[in-house]
């Protein structure tokens, strides 16, 4: 990714929801960069904080409870956590789009596939009715659905699964966006079908150049899509890297689990390993490492101290102590033998 | 979906393809009851809308010589204690009784409606407010707030229409206040907020319109109430006033003729029973054909 411009950073990025349990910091420090062109994976288990990431660069963390409290992202020289909402309104569709996860419910029932795709152009060009369908059923063609005409006039429910996912992502890159932000894009949608849209996510970003966020809690996704992955545990990353990198040689004891419970078909397994326990409750856990208490490789110092990112190579990080310097000659070895 | 598919195709003319509202009507159509009650409703429309004109008699021709005779083949549905004919005072009747049915109800809505928007979609100390204020309504019990409210306003037609919408808008605020706060959290409006859509757009043309089909069933029903309800004031001398051919008052008129003359009676009440029947039946046919959750 060297030499390709950023297109958006994240530094310190905080979002808290103010619930009357008290405050949940639901994303709790990340800095990530996404480069221009690149497909970035975001994964972890539910709860972890992906899906609030990206309601936080969108703007649309609801609100009450929720609320940016700290950090910047910076897109074109600005800081979205502080443009008005009139501003960030421009901002939305036109140059970060996002689509989400359950294409049954992201459209409108009542309105027809013409008329909510052309919605987002008359808002941010400007373009005339029968142009901005012009530009519409271009997209649509692009997508790859048949029929484009005939399905520019007719009603969501009409269509199928997959063909209201394309239609989504017709509609999130109709203004041709910089970024687009795909919240579990494929996860509602049959085996077949999500290889498909896979594919077709692929294909348009290299054709648009259009950046990618991609959360999901699929390894199999970001094994298929993405060029870097990030590993979001309990509101923080805990490992950053290549793909190809962090499935031959997961430097967190998290993602090594996260691998060992997906089935490889290349290997007879007896069994998968499912990580024991659950996510904790983000803001539970204020000292040490957020993982130790499901972690098999825990020592006094997990739960002593926070781990800092360790780089263990150029553009792969690791929170975890087991990467830091002093202590992995001892450690090391309990890693690679499992 | 599948049954869908299958049926769309033939019935539905070139270049017209199926929205929600064709869909609507494809499954209220299934329903015979709907359709009979559908049928009673637009009698009774006709009747309101010609009935000067096919009326054999005016309201307020007396013959005293004539007074409580029997249905017969000069009177159909025979005449009342001043000699008029029943048959035209109930023809006439069926102007009013919709008439308070239509605009009462249109009022609750309007009123309803706004209020229930707003407190849906602004939340907060709003809701608060807006709510309590229907919760209190809803404590009376709505006949006898229609009665106080008559009597601030003094009896009349006009009134009764005002008192009956006033009680009824309570029920289409708290509707659409639940219907608009499930639609918020749909993920089409966040989709919509995604491609930079202002709120008030959102809420006029996403919010507003996905809320409507329960209103349009409820509005229905409530037609048929108030219409009771209009009865009612009017047989308790709080609605239309002598000589007005309203049937509430008709049966109030009559009851003392109760043994001798039981067609007095009897006529207006079937007139009412069947306009009521008839709205009961159209709403629960709209809401088996409108209702998400009825189709399979």
């Amino acid at each position: 990714m060297v030499g390709k411009p950023k297109v958006l950073s994240v530094n310190g990025l905080r979002t808290s929801f103010f619930t009357d349990g008290g405050i949940v910091p639901a994303v709790d420090g990340i800095s990530f960069d996404l480069y221009e062109g690149e497909i970035l994976g975001i994964v972890g288990e539910s709860g972890c904080g992906k899906s609030v990431t990206s309601l936080s660069i969108m703007g649309l963390v609801p609100s009450p409870p929720g609320k940016i409290t700290g950090g910047e992202i910076l897109y074109g020289g600005r800081d979205l956590t502080k443009l008005k909402e009139r501003e960030m309104r421009k901002v939305r569709g036109n140059d970060i789009a996002m689509i989400f996860q359950e294409p049954m419910t992201s459209l409108n029932p009542l309105f027809t596939i013409g008329s909510q795709m052309t919605e987002a152009l008359l808002i941010h060009t400007n373009l005339g009715k029968r142009k901005a369908r012009r530009r519409a059923a271009e997209m649509l063609k692009l997508v790859g659905l048949p029929r484009v005409e005939e399905i520019m006039d007719e009603y969501p429910h009409q269509l199928s699964g997959g063909m209201r996912q394309r239609v989504m992502i017709a509609m999130a890159l109709v203004c041709e966006p910089n970024i687009l932000i795909a919240d579990e894009p494929t996860t509602a949608l049959d085996v077949t079908i999500q290889a498909q849209i896979l594919k077709l996510m692929k294909k348009l970003n290299e054709r648009l150049d259009t950046a990618v966020l991609l959360i999901t809690h699929d390894l199999g996704v970001v094994a298929e899509t993405c060029g870097r992955v990030i590993v979001m545990y309990a509101g923080q990353i805990v490992e950053e890297g290549p793909v190809t990198e962090i499935f031959r040689n997961p430097q967190h004891p998290y993602t090594e689990g996260l691998l060992k419970s997906v089935p490889d078909m290349r290997f007879k397994q007896e069994r998968l390993e499912p990580i024991p326990g659950n996510v904790p409750r983000p803001g539970a856990i204020r000292h040490g490492c957020r993982f130790a208490a499901r972690c098999p490789y825990r020592f006094d110092r997990c739960t002593a101290e926070d781990p800092e990112l360790y780089g263990t190579q150029p553009g792969h990080f690791a929170r975890c102590f087991l990467r830091d310097k002093k202590e992995e000659t001892a450690h090391d070895e309990t890693l690679v033998e499992s | 979906m599948t049954q869908l598919a299958t049926n769309q195709s033939p019935d539905i003319p070139e270049g017209k393809t199926a929205g929600p509202w064709r869909e609507a009507w494809t499954g209220f159509k299934k329903s015979k009851a709907a359709l009979a009650g559908a049928f009673i409703v637009l009698f009774f429309v006709a009747l309101a809308l010609v009935g000067p004109l096919i009326a054999p008699e005016g309201i307020n021709e007396q013959d005293i010589t004539k007074r409580l005779m029997a249905p017969s083949s000069a009177h159909w549905f025979g005449t009342d204690d001043l000699g008029r004919d029943i048959l035209s005072r109930v023809i006439h009747g069926s102007r009013i009784s919709l008439w308070v049915g239509f605009f009462s109800v249109i009022g609750s809505v309007v009123v309803g409606s706004a209020l229930g928007i707003i407190a849906g979609y602004y939340g907060r100390w709003v809701d608060t407010v807006i709510s309590r204020l229907f919760d209190i309504m809803l404590a009376f019990p709505s006949i006898l707030l229609a009665i106080a409210i008559v009597s601030v306003l003094g009896p009349s037609l006009r009134n009764a229409l005002i008192a009956i919408a006033v009680i009824n808008v309570p029920n289409f605020g708290r509707l659409i206040r639940s219907k608009v706060l499930s639609i918020k959290q749909d993920e089409y409006i966040t989709a919509a907020r995604g491609i930079g859509m202002r709120d008030t757009r959102i809420l006029f043309s996403h919010i507003l319109p996905n809320s409507m089909a329960p209103v349009i069933v409820q509005g229905t029903l409530a037609v048929a109430t108030a219409i009771l309800e209009a009865a009612a004031l009017g047989f308790l001398g709080l609605g239309a006033q002598a000589p007005a051919p309203e049937w509430g008052k008709m049966l109030a008129d009559a009851r003392n003729y109760l043994r001798d003359a039981p067609w007095t009676m009897i006529f207006p009440g079937l007139a009412i029973m069947l306009t009521v029947l008839g709205f009961n039946l159209m709403g629960d046919g709209l809401r088996d054909a409108l209702d998400p959750r009825m189709k399979n």
